[in-house]
């Protein structure tokens, strides 16, 4: 196991490489660079602009002295859009507030959707799972971009009970809604993917020698069902974890939380190339990091793997 | 201005805003002067749509950014309700026989937040700071504007920024030396890049200057709390000058990316301001006939023609540009297609410039029947159309639904006027400038801001060496008239030429003058509707209690 984990740490380096270089030719290749706009700027202004930040480099050594800088010193450079902010202090502010709000999604989207999942292929074919369907459904083909304006109109402007947007520190009226709007898809995912998993180990041999034993039912579905019943829920769960603590820019945007989503459509938008690499080498990090540890946790539940 | 950022604000919650109340006159419950009742909380919250690159007065660009600049710092003069300049950090100032000098006299008892004085030193430390190319400020060719001596060798590098013609002769007076008499220069000194700059606090922090917790400014309000990308809140600084007459004690700009939502939480009473959705303004002007506002907002909506010599021939033909500009049915864009209070445009220069006669163009006064009478006869004559050479254009713009609108409306009025087939193609921002400056299109979508309330603002555009124009259109008269006029005592005979031989040899067509269109919350008055530039100051502004 761990000679496994190191080995898959000792590629991670080299992918997160490959990733940097990647967005950075993709980057440079994109008309356009961060400091155009409708009045273009006298020559002499652009060249004293790009000399600031080491624009005016070739491009192999602009791309050594970013990834010099980031392994270095964890230094992800200076901001090209907003003059008194550096890279690291925006994902300093934007990374927390998504990491709330994306956690909240993921614990809700988990409780909900496991026990919906659960709850109908138990009952399989009544009424109980009909409904439970009818709402993942529902919930899976209601896009959050016309679920969150809809949440604001009633419980904003018509209820009057949570505010219709913005963080203010992350107290708790503010977190309500962006969580509902973030967790509902990924719920109705995680509720249909455990529904039918639940269903094929319900028909598997060793639960019926379990009831045949007369063990209650409880005890067959959380003690012998349940576990591997989640292993392909797993597996959706470490990408749909990194995708929601890494921000959706939907919901940046409808209730304007100043998470990290919006940074990055917007430094995407801006030519705002440091930043842009700042937030795709998180988003990568992150997304190795968890896939790996749904990786040992597959191990952990299923004893038959082994690596 | 660049367009992209452009958005006016909005306004107050009661429920968000509690700060400022600790120094609320509670015992003041009427205003000064139009003894109206004042309600309890004096807080004011407006909306727009992204955040700003800065707010540095040296370095700001954007509209949103100069509306906090504007709170947070003052200048030498101010603009009141109407856009006429009152005094601001200066209380006057003495032009010389030949117009070259300015002498500003500032006020003894203006102060920085700290509770340092404002001197004339900090207006030519600030002055400097924003010419010198060290300082990389993307609105240093403003100082270049202004024609401040030696002002284009210091901006472009050649000479020392010290050589720069601003001097501080003592604590209270500004001596200006121009490079050229400058009609409109006192106008110039209300932009946010004129705004003095607390010197001490940024060799102390470098760029983190302007963060709230090192921030020393000298304006009506201080920064409080500044969330990139949410919210940035300003309150009363106790040390301005003109404290006691300031009401507003909070204000507060969100940031929030969708119009419909924000309108929704405007709606709710988050809000105090919010720009009007496009396309929306019939419905809510009467639903809301006290709060939907449309005002001239100045800017100009155009297209270009690409008049580069390996641009397609069909366009280097004046009347063919000319019937293109004919067949477009403007009161169908403004009346139907967008239906904000916009104007039809005839000119380059929006219509409420301040001392701009708009001149009797030809075209304005005809039907629309008689303009493509004369756009078929035009493009006929060129060999192009029905019955000639079958004529395409290609119609570049930036992604945006209102673009979109205008770009369809034009290119349907095109085919079933002229026959002449258009394809759109819509460009990411970055591209689509590139794509412009470079010359890689037929027409394009242009749009343009005034940078002060004169009509130079607009035409300087079309002068052959111009940066912006992106036309590549060069007329020597043009040139001639326009250098004429900035000296002139009165240009508007140039300007009505300039705009003559536009309609003529239509580099450009113009299609339509912006108006701003927001809502208002009903109990915050003493707003500037009729600024044109809608320069507006939070501590003019003052919230009635409900009757």
């Amino acid at each position: 196991m761990f000679a496994f984990i190191a080995r898959r740490l000792a590629v991670a380096v080299p992918t997160l490489l490959i990733l940097v270089i990647l967005s950075f030719i993709l980057m440079y290749t994109a008309p356009g660079g961060p400091f155009n706009s409708e009045r273009p700027l006298p020559p002499e202004v652009l060249a004293n602009i790009n000399a600031k930040y080491g624009l005016d480099q070739p491009f192999w050594k602009q791309i050594a002295t970013y990834v010099w800088g980031v392994t270095t010193q964890f230094d992800f450079g200076p901001s090209f859009q907003f003059t008194n902010r550096s890279v690291n202090d925006i994902i300093a502010q934007g990374f927390p507030v998504t990491l709330t709000y994306g956690a909240y999604s993921f614990l809700v989207a988990v409780l909900v959707g496991v026990s919906l999942g659960v709850a109908a292929a138990i009952k399989q074919n009544t009424w109980l799972d009909y409904l439970a369907v009818g709402i993942t459904v529902g919930a899976q083909v209601l896009p959050n971009f016309v679920l969150g304006p809809i949440l604001i109109i009633i419980f904003t402007l018509w209820l009057g009970w949570l505010p219709g947007g913005g963080w203010n520190g992350g107290q708790w009226e503010y977190v309500v809604l962006p969580v509902i709007a973030l967790s509902t898809s990924y719920m109705a995912s995680i509720a249909r993917i455990t529904r039918s998993s639940m269903l094929e180990t319900l028909n598997t041999n060793f639960i019926r020698t379990a009831r045949a034993k007369g063990l209650s039912t409880g005890r067959v579905i959380w003690k012998h069902a349940l576990k591997p019943t989640m292993l392909p829920v797993l597996s959706y769960l470490g990408p749909a974890f990194v995708g929601m603590i890494t921000g959706s820019v939907v919901v940046d945007i409808i209730f304007s939380t100043g998470g990290i989503g919006r940074f990055f459509v917007n430094s995407a938008f801006n030519r705002d190339y440091s930043v842009i690499m700042g937030i795709t080498i998180l988003v990568g990090a992150l997304t190795i990091f968890f896939n790996l540890l749904v990786d040992v946790l597959y191990a952990w539940i299923d004893p038959k793997i082994r690596y | 201005m660049t367009l992209t950022r452009k958005l006016m604000a909005s306004t107050a919650t009661a429920l968000i805003l509690t700060a400022g109340t600790a120094y609320a006159q509670s015992e003041t419950a009427t205003h000064p002067e139009t003894g109206e009742a004042l309600a309890a909380t004096q807080a004011f919250t407006y909306r727009v749509l992204d955040e700003s690159p800065s707010i540095d007065p040296g370095l700001v660009e954007d509209v949103d950014g100069s509306e906090i600049v504007r709170d947070l710092f003052e200048g030498l003069m101010n603009q009141d309700a109407l856009g006429q300049l009152v005094p601001g950090v200066a209380t006057g100032y003495e032009v010389s026989d030949d117009n070259l000098v300015y002498t500003f006299t500032l006020r003894d008892d203006a102060r920085w937040s700290n509770g340092d004085p404002v001197t004339a030193a900090d207006f030519e430390y600030a002055w400097k700071r924003a010419a010198d190319p060290a300082t990389a400020s993307p609105y240093q060719w403003y100082m270049e504007l202004m024609s401040l001596e030696n002002g284009s060798d210091v901006v472009s590098g050649d000479t020392d920024p010290s050589e720069l013609g601003v001097t501080a002769v003592d604590d209270t007076t500004l001596e200006v030396r121009l490079s050229e008499p400058l009609p409109y220069f006192p106008q110039m000194v209300t932009h946010a890049t004129t705004f003095p700059v607390h010197q001490a606090t940024i060799e102390e922090f470098g760029d983190d200057w302007t963060r709230p917790e090192n921030m020393v400014s000298n304006g009506a309000y201080v920064l409080t709390e500044w969330v990139s990308q949410e919210r940035l809140v300003r309150s009363r600084n106790d040390q301005y000058w003109d404290n006691d007459n300031t009401i507003i004690d909070t204000v507060t700009r969100l940031v929030i990316p969708d119009e419909n939502v924000a309108l929704t939480r405007y709606l709710a009473g988050e809000l105090d301001m919010t720009d009007v959705p496009a396309g929306q303004f019939p419905r809510l002007s009467e639903e809301y006939p006290d709060q939907a506002v449309s005002v001239p907002e100045a800017c100009s909506y155009y297209f270009m023609f690409n008049l580069r010599d390996d641009a397609p021939e069909a366009f280097q033909n004046a009347d063919v540009r000319q019937a293109l500009s004919l067949a477009i049915n403007r009161d169908v864009i403004v009346e139907n297609v967008l239906a904000g209070g916009q104007e039809p445009a005839y000119t380059f220069t929006h219509w409420a410039t301040a001392g701009f006669e708009t001149p009797d163009i030809p075209m304005a006064g005809m039907t629309q029947d008689e303009r493509n009478a004369m756009a078929q006869e035009l493009l006929g004559n060129a060999g192009y159309g029905p019955d000639g050479e079958p004529l395409t254009v290609n119609l570049v713009y930036n992604t945006s639904e209102a673009h979109a609108a205008v770009a369809v409306a034009v290119s349907q009025m095109w085919k079933q006027t002229l026959g002449v087939e258009t394809s759109l193609s819509n460009q990411e921002w970055q591209t689509f400038l590139e794509a412009r400056s470079n010359g890689d299109f037929e027409v394009a979508r242009g749009g343009w801001c005034a940078d002060y309330n004169e009509a130079s603002t607009f035409l300087d555009l079309m002068q052959s060496g111009s940066g912006y124009n992106d036309s590549k259109f060069v007329n020597e008269e043009v040139d001639e008239l326009l250098s004429e006029a900035k000296t002139a005592e009165n240009p508007q005979a140039n300007y009505d030429r300039v705009e003559e031989i536009i309609a003529e040899e239509t580099p450009i067509i113009p299609i339509y003058h912006y108006a701003s269109v927001f809502m208002l919350n009903d109990d915050l008055k003493g707003w500037p509707y009729e600024n044109f530039e809608q320069n507006w100051y939070s501590r003019e502004l003052y919230v009635t209690a409900d009757e």
